[in-house]
């Protein structure tokens, strides 16, 4: 099963960084926090998504596979 | 794991005379004020059945199976499936612990605090019953620090308890804050971990790592009250009441112009009506229904009539009894007024710790105000659902989500109230002391937080 992205809502600290390196699945709501589509993650997208995930400064954002 | 169990029929000799399944079930022999002493506890509801050893180490508890055919579901506000959560903390390896749940920060609840304070045994047979069916060896009675009587009778019941040869989990209680999320499991395993009483990211799940990150089952009063009822008569004198899909019966704290308001027992799928005469009567024609408290759904008057109080019942209303709130506000109230003054001390009941949260809810308050208060922009009643689904889902707990359902429901059931806010401002109702209970003083552990707006 592919990861999907998901915020760690108190971690998250509205720096924005999410949302421009994954512009596919992450907008910015109007104060400026993270509004994820939490569909599973495209081969296509993926790779941004990792690197979404380490750029935060927080470390909100997170990758997560589904637990069966 | 532990390697008590239930034998599966208990003496009947100890179960008093009663019309099979009726009501009151948990409310029965209740005294006029005061706690039912460990004695007459087990005087109405006969002693709880004996725990014999089970045969095979690993298997899984009876009990946990008949609360699974009883159908019990949580009383704490969400509903889950009670046996489904056993199961979930009884699947562990290590030891658990189980948490009492009477926080109720619910201003318009009042049915946990009343069941510590007078049936207390009911919820401590339940709480044993349910550490024994997940292998708890430690039990912790959370109440509410307001509610002070609960909080003496839960003591005197745990001390009378002590040396009892059929609680097997030790016992403690420990009076918890009473901001809004202090119940919810997260926040109250934060809590008595020594932190605040405010919600955690999850996972860890509780029930993998919970109160001294042991597997710890979080489970409301009134639900281990059914527990103790399920274990003595099992689970085909349960679904004698209620329905299909929710069985059995459930405390509601029923408030308004009302005789005798209070805290009912009622069998799941009753009539408002019914519960309404059961009070006394209306001494005031209702304008409409608050059901599921500050994070539930308001109905309009004209559907009264017809509303029966089970999840099924009221789902077309988009409302679910939830924790039990029964509120009915009066013809002089406003109910923009109300909604917006209980919508404000939602926000403020926020823990502070989300932006969606934080930001999201002071803005759905701020523009709930404005409209009671004449000065709205246009276009604000859609600004007000734009928000609330805006939040929906993006806090580490339901309170964003909560309150925005309150608001939404508000805004259909007075649709024509906020137009008339919207127009011209304040109404006669306006002036009127609230009716909806709401904390005066912001209790200690929910300090105020100012929205943060990102840097």
């Amino acid at each position: 099963m592919s990861p999907r992205v998901r915020v760690n809502p108190i971690a998250c600290e509205a720096h924005g960084m999410c949302a421009e390196l994954l512009p596919e699945r992450i907008s910015l709501d109007e104060w400026g926090y993270p509004i994820v589509d939490s569909e599973p993650l495209t081969p296509a997208v993926l790779d941004h998504a990792r690197r979404a995930a380490q750029a935060c400064p927080t470390f909100a954002l997170l990758l997560t596979r589904d637990r069966d | 794991m532990s390697e008590e169990t239930l034998m599966i029929d208990p003496p009947v000799e100890s179960a008093p005379a009663q019309a099979p399944g009726a009501l009151p079930r948990l409310l029965a022999g209740i005294l006029p004020d005061g706690a039912m002493s460990l004695d007459e506890h087990f005087a109405v509801h006969g002693q709880a059945p004996v725990p014999a050893r089970r045969r095979e180490r690993r298997s899984e508890s009876p009990l946990i199976e008949r609360i699974e055919r009883a159908g019990l579901r949580g009383h704490g506000g969400a509903g889950f499936p009670t046996a489904t959560k056993l199961r979930a903390v009884a699947a562990s390896r290590k030891r658990a612990i189980v948490v009492v749940n009477a926080a109720e920060g619910e201003p318009a609840s009042l049915k946990d605090r009343t069941l510590m304070q007078t049936l207390p045994h009911l919820v401590l047979d339940g709480a044993q019953l349910a550490a024994q069916a997940v292998g708890a060896d430690e039990l912790i009675v959370c109440v509410c620090e307001t509610a002070r009587a609960s909080v003496e009778a839960s003591a005197h019941a745990i001390s009378e308890r002590l040396g009892m040869p059929l609680d097997s989990a030790r016992m403690r209680l420990t009076a918890v804050p009473g901001n809004y999320v202090a119940g919810q499991e997260a926040a109250l395993v934060n809590c008595l971990n020594g932190g605040p009483a405010i919600p955690t990211f999850t996972p860890p799940m509780v029930f993998e790592q919970g109160v001294r990150r042991r597997p710890t089952l979080v489970a409301n009063a009134e639900t281990l009250a059914h527990v103790a009822l399920i274990a003595r008569h099992g689970p085909e004198w349960f679904r004698q009441l209620g329905t299909a899909s929710q069985p059995g019966s459930a405390l509601v704290t029923l408030s308004g112009a009302l005789a005798h308001p209070g805290v009912y027992e009622i069998e799941h799928g009753a009539s408002l009506q019914s519960l309404i005469d059961a009070a006394g009567g209306m001494l005031a024609n209702p304008r409409a229904l608050l059901v599921g408290g500050y994070g539930g759904s308001w109905i309009g008057g004209e559907f009264l009539r017809g509303v029966a109080l089970s999840d099924e019942h009221l789902a077309p209303h988009g409302a679910s009894l939830g924790a039990g709130v029964v509120l009915l506000l009066s013809q002089d109230a406003c109910p923009v007024a109300e909604t917006a003054r209980a919508t404000r001390w939602m926000a403020e009941q926020s823990a502070g710790q989300c932006g969606p949260c934080v930001n999201g809810l002071d803005s759905i308050a701020a523009a709930v105000q404005e409209i009671a208060e004449g000065h709205a922009q246009r276009n604000a009643t859609q600004r007000i659902e734009r928000l609330a689904a805006l939040v929906h889902r993006r806090g580490a707990c339901g309170h964003p989500d909560g309150t925005a359902r309150f608001v939404t429901s508000a805004l259909n059931a007075f649709a024509l109230e906020f137009a008339d806010h919207a127009r011209r401002g304040h109404c006669e109702g306006c002036a009127r002391p609230g009716e909806l209970p709401l904390p005066v003083h912001r209790p200690a552990g929910a300090p105020a937080h100012e929205p943060t707006l990102p840097r």
